[in-house]
C-alpha cells in the first residue's frame, strides 16, 4: 500500500533511514525531487523530506530524516506495516544532470542523504565526482559507504577530528577550488549556514554552485508562497522553482531568519506537550 | 451599515409576518408582495463570533424562509436567472419555497447546481441573481432585492437536515473514462456533471482532503467543512472515484494519463497558484504571509485548533492585511479569531470599488476590523532577527477612472507615516499554478501563466480541458463552477460523438 513502511533503520543518534512502498512516486521520481508527508491526517503539519534513494521496478523510496520535531519525532516511532496517511510526490524541479566533467558534491550532516542520488546519477552521466562529506563527529556520520562506493574519490571530514580530518566541508572544498583542473559545478547540500559557506568559498573561484533549500513549506506544491526566498533580486518559490538553486544568488540570511519563524512556537506548544508524547512513543517502541 | 439585531429577535419578525401573510385569504397582488421587508440574515454576535470558528450566518428561519419567498414577482423576464452563472431556474425553486414544499424546491435547484449549500454561502449575488432582481430594482436599491442566496442556502439546509437527499440518477456505464484534476468548485462540477453521463470519473486531488479553495482558503466561519463534506459525500454515492495525495504533473503526467492509463479526456481544475507580491522592500521579512498561507495553516492544516494541531501559527498582536478582496476580508476575520488584538485591512481604494462581497466587508467591520482606505504600503521594517516591527504606508487619493472603470488611485507624494505591526498578510491576489505547465510540454498559456481554452473550455491539447482559477485567474467558487459546467457539456458532446 502506498506509504507503507518496509525497512526501518537508525543509523547513527536520531538519524532513521525509512523504506517506503511508494510505487507512483517510485515510478516518476528523479534526483533531487522530494516529498511530503504527515503523520497524522487531520491534525499533523506537513513536510517536505528529500528522496534519499528509490527503486522503480520494486515500488520504493528511502528517505532518511533526523529528529528533530513533532513529525519527525513521531515518523521515527511508527513501525515496520504501519502505513503514512499522507505522503505525495515526488515534487520540485529534479536535478539538472548532465556531464559537467569535474563536479564537487560537498554534503553535511543529514543533507549527505539528499546528496547521494544526485551523486549516483552525475556519476551515471559520466562525470568525475568527487564528493566531501562531513559531520560534527564521526558517528553522525552517514552513508560513508555508500558515498564512497559511487564517487572517484571521497573526503570526510569531521568537525572533532574523530574521522577524517578535522574541521569543515569547507576547507578540503577550498583546496579542490584552488588545484587545477578547477571543478565544473559544486553541489552542496546540508544545513543552511553550510550551504552559505560552501557559496562562499567557491565565489572566488566563479564555479557554479547549486544548492538545496529545505524551506518550511505548508503545501508544496506551488499554491501557499509559504517557501519564498531571495535568489539574485528575484522572489522565487522552492516547492516549484526549487529546491536547487544558484547559490552564489540566494540570499541564506534572511532564509536562516525565516527558518527561525516558528522556533519559538514550536518550542512553547511542543516541548511540553507534544514532543514527550512523541518521545514516549518513541521509547516504547525501541 | 446596518445595526446588529439580535438573531432571536429575527426570528421573531420573520414569524409574526409568516403568520400575517397566512391568515391573509385573498391571493397576494405584486404590490403587496414588494411591500414585504427584506429577511434579515440572522447572525452570530459580532462579539461572540469574533471569538469562535463557528459559522456567523445563521440562515433562515423556516418561517422567514416562506416570507422572504413571497416577496419573489415570478416576473417573466427572469432577470436572476441570466445572471446566474450556471442559470439556476431561481424564480421556479422560490416558489416552492413559498408553497412550503422545500423538497420540491431543492430538486429544482438540483437539476442545475449540485452544490447549493456552497453557493449559498459564498457567491457574490449582490453582483448577480440579485444585482438585477425586479424586486431591487422597482425599489431602487439592491439591499432590497429578494435574498436569494439566503433562500438557496436555506433549501439546501433543509435537504441536508432532512436527509432526504436524492443522489442524481447516473445513466448507464458508457466505457469512457474521465479524469479531473483538482477538487476545487470546477472539479467537483465536471465530476458530477460528467458522471451522470454514464462515464467513468477519476477525481485527483493533490491535498489529503477534497474540496480545494473551499477546504484550505474559504474559513470554516463562512464555509464550514461539513457543509463541504456533504455536497462531496453526493459525488461519491454517484460512484466518482477520488484519488488523495495525487499531484498530477508530478505524481503522473497529463499525456500519461492520456497514452498510458487510459483516460478518454481530462478536466485541469487545479486552481489559483503561487500567491503574487507587492516587490516592495522588507517584503521577504519573517512575519509576512500571503494569505494563502496563512489561511492553508488556518484551515486545511488546523492552526486554530491550538490544543491539537501541529501547524503552528504565528503568534500576531497587531496586524496589516493588505488587499480589498475576499480573501483580504476572510485573512483579516481568521486573524482576529488566531488571537491578534488589532487587525487593519489597508486597501488603496475607497469602499465603494472594494471587490470583497458586501456581505464579508459589513461581518468584518462589525467584528471591529479597521479599514484603512487609501493607503498602501511602501516598506516593511523589521529588526535584527528578521521579524515585522513596523510598516511605512503611503497615502492615496483618487484620480480619473481607469480601464477597469474604477478611479485610479494616485499616490499623494510626500504623504507618508509609519505604524507599527508584527504580522503583514499579503491579499493582492495569486499567479497560476505552475505544475501542470511546468510538466506539459505544448501545453499552451498565457502570459500570466494560466492555460488558455476555447469557448467550449478546451484548450490546444487534444482531449485535455479546462476551467476554474487556472484559466480565470483568481476568480470566485460560481464562476469555476460555470467554466466547469461549460467544460463538462463539451467533454460529454465529445465522448457521445465517438462511440
Amino acid at each position: 500500500m502506498n506509504g507503507t513502511i518496509i525497512g526501518k533503520w537508525l543509523l547513527t543518534d536520531k538519524v532513521w533511514k525509512f523504506k517506503i512502498e511508494a510505487p507512483l512516486i517510485a515510478r516518476e521520481r528523479k534526483a533531487g525531487q522530494f516529498i511530503m508527508l504527515q503523520v497524522d491526517e487531520d491534525k499533523g503539519e506537513r513536510i517536505p523530506l528529500t528522496i534519499a534513494d528509490a527503486h522503480a521496478e520494486e515500488g520504493w523510496i528511502c528517505l532518511i530524516f533526523q529528529e528533530v520535531g513533532y513529525s519527525t519525532k513521531t515518523l521515527a516511532g511508527m513501525q515496520i506495516g504501519e502505513t503514512l496517511p499522507v505522503l505525495v510526490g515526488p515534487l520540485g524541479q529534479p536535478t539538472h544532470i548532465q556531464n559537467f566533467g569535474r563536479v564537487v558534491c560537498v554534503g553535511g550532516g543529514i543533507g549527505v542523504a539528499p546528496l547521494h542520488p544526485i551523486v549516483g546519477a552525475l556519476k551515471q552521466a559520466g562525470n568525475h565526482v568527487t564528493t566531501i562529506i562531513g559531520a560534527r563527529t564521526s558517528d553522525l556520520l552517514i552513508l560513508h559507504q555508500e558515498m564512497k562506493t559511487l564517487s572517484d574519490k571521497l573526503i570526510v571530514v569531521t568537525e572533532d577530528g574523530t574521522e577524517g580530518s578535522k574541521g569543515r566541508v569547507t576547507a578540503p572544498l577550498l583546496a579542490v577550488c584552488e588545484s587545477e583542473p578547477k571543478p565544473d559545478l559544486v553541489v552542496a547540500i546540508g544545513p543552511a549556514i553550510m550551504m552559505k559557506y560552501c557559496s562562499e568559498t567557491t565565489r572566488p573561484f566563479g564555479v557554479k554552485t547549486l544548492v538545496s533549500l529545505n524551506t518550511i513549506m505548508v503545501d508544496g506544491t506551488g499554491m501557499c508562497g509559504g517557501c519564498r526566498v531571495t535568489v539574485g533580486d528575484e522572489v522565487r518559490f522552492v516547492c516549484v522553482d526549487g529546491p536547487e538553486f544558484d547559490g552564489h544568488k540566494v540570499d541564506f540570511e534572511n532564509m536562516m531568519k525565516r527558518l527561525n519563524a516558528y522556533r519559538e512556537a514550536e518550542r512553547r506548544t511542543k516541548d511540553c506537550n507534544l514532543e514527550k508524547v512523541a518521545d514516549e512513543k518513541l521509547q516504547e517502541s525501541s | 451599515m446596518t445595526a446588529w439585531t439580535d438573531h432571536r429577535e429575527i426570528f421573531e419578525e420573520g414569524k409574526k409576518i409568516f403568520q400575517e401573510l397566512q391568515s391573509r385569504t385573498e391571493p397576494l397582488k405584486n404590490k403587496d408582495r414588494i411591500s414585504i421587508p427584506r429577511q434579515a440574515m440572522p447572525t452570530q454576535e459580532p462579539e461572540a463570533r469574533a471569538g469562535n470558528l463557528c459559522e456567523v450566518s445563521i440562515g433562515f428561519s423556516q418561517e422567514q424562509a416562506v416570507v422572504e419567498a413571497m416577496r419573489c414577482l415570478d416576473c417573466k423576464t427572469e432577470p436572476c436567472v441570466a445572471g446566474c452563472p450556471v442559470s439556476i431556474d431561481i424564480p421556479g425553486f422560490i416558489k416552492k419555497v413559498s408553497e412550503q414544499d422545500f423538497s420540491g424546491a431543492a430538486e429544482v435547484i438540483k437539476r442545475t447546481s449540485l452544490l447549493p449549500a456552497i453557493c449559498g454561502r459564498v457567491c457574490p449575488q449582490e453582483t448577480q441573481c440579485e444585482e438585477v432582481c425586479t424586486v431591487g430594482k422597482s425599489k431602487k436599491t439592491i439591499s432590497q432585492s429578494v435574498a436569494i442566496g439566503g433562500l438557496e442556502r436555506f433549501v439546501a439546509d433543509w435537504e441536508q437536515d432532512s436527509d432526504l437527499i436524492n443522489t442524481p440518477k447516473v445513466k448507464a456505464a458508457t466505457k469512457k473514462k474521465v479524469g479531473v484534476i483538482g477538487s476545487g468548485p470546477a472539479g467537483l462540477v465536471v465530476a458530477a456533471d460528467v458522471r451522470r453521463e454514464g462515464h467513468e470519473v477519476v477525481l485527483f486531488e493533490a491535498f489529503h482532503k477534497l474540496g480545494g479553495v473551499m477546504r484550505y482558503g474559504i474559513p470554516e466561519f463562512r464555509l464550514p467543512n461539513s457543509v463541504v463534506d456533504q455536497e462531496i459525500s453526493l459525488l461519491k454515492k454517484m460512484g466518482v472515484e477520488f484519488q488523495l495525495n495525487t499531484v498530477v504533473g508530478r505524481t503522473r503526467k497529463i499525456e500519461d494519463l492520456l497514452n498510458k492509463d487510459g483516460f478518454d479526456a481530462l478536466f485541469v481544475g487545479s486552481g489559483a497558484g503561487l500567491p503574487l507580491f507587492m516587490g516592495i522592500p522588507g517584503e521577504e521579512r519573517v512575519g509576512v504571509f500571503a494569505a494563502n498561507e496563512y489561511l492553508t495553516r488556518a484551515n486545511l492544516m488546523r492552526a486554530y485548533d491550538k490544543e491539537h494541531a501541529d501547524t503552528p501559527i504565528y503568534a500576531s498582536k497587531k496586524v496589516v492585511v493588505l488587499g480589498g478582496g475576499n480573501v483580504a476580508m476572510d485573512a483579516s476575520r481568521m486573524a482576529l479569531r488566531l488571537g491578534a488584538e488589532t487587525v487593519s485591512v489597508v486597501y488603496r481604494r475607497t469602499l465603494e470599488e472594494m471587490p470583497a462581497r458586501r456581505e464579508e466587508i459589513e461581518h468584518a467591520m462589525e467584528e471591529g476590523i479597521e479599514f484603512r482606505f487609501l493607503e498602501n504600503l511602501l516598506q516593511i521594517d523589521g529588526g535584527e532577527d528578521g521579524r515585522v516591527t513596523s510598516c511605512k504606508v503611503q497615502r492615496y487619493k483618487l484620480g480619473e477612472a481607469d480601464d477597469s472603470g474604477r478611479r485610479r488611485p494616485m499616490a499623494i507624494e510626500g504623504d507618508t507615516f509609519e505604524i507599527p505591526v508584527d504580522t503583514v498578510i499579503i491579499a493582492i491576489g495569486n499567479g497560476s499554478n505552475p505544475l501542470i505547465k511546468q510538466t506539459t510540454p505544448n501545453l499552451e498559456t498565457n502570459r500570466r501563466g494560466n492555460l488558455v481554452v476555447d469557448k467550449s473550455g478546451k484548450t490546444n491539447l487534444e482531449g485535455v480541458f479546462a476551467g476554474g482559477d487556472i484559466v480565470l485567474g483568481a476568480a470566485t467558487v460560481i464562476l469555476a463552477m460555470g467554466e466547469g459546467r461549460k467544460a463538462a457539456s463539451s467533454i460529454n458532446a465529445m465522448l457521445a460523438s465517438n462511440p
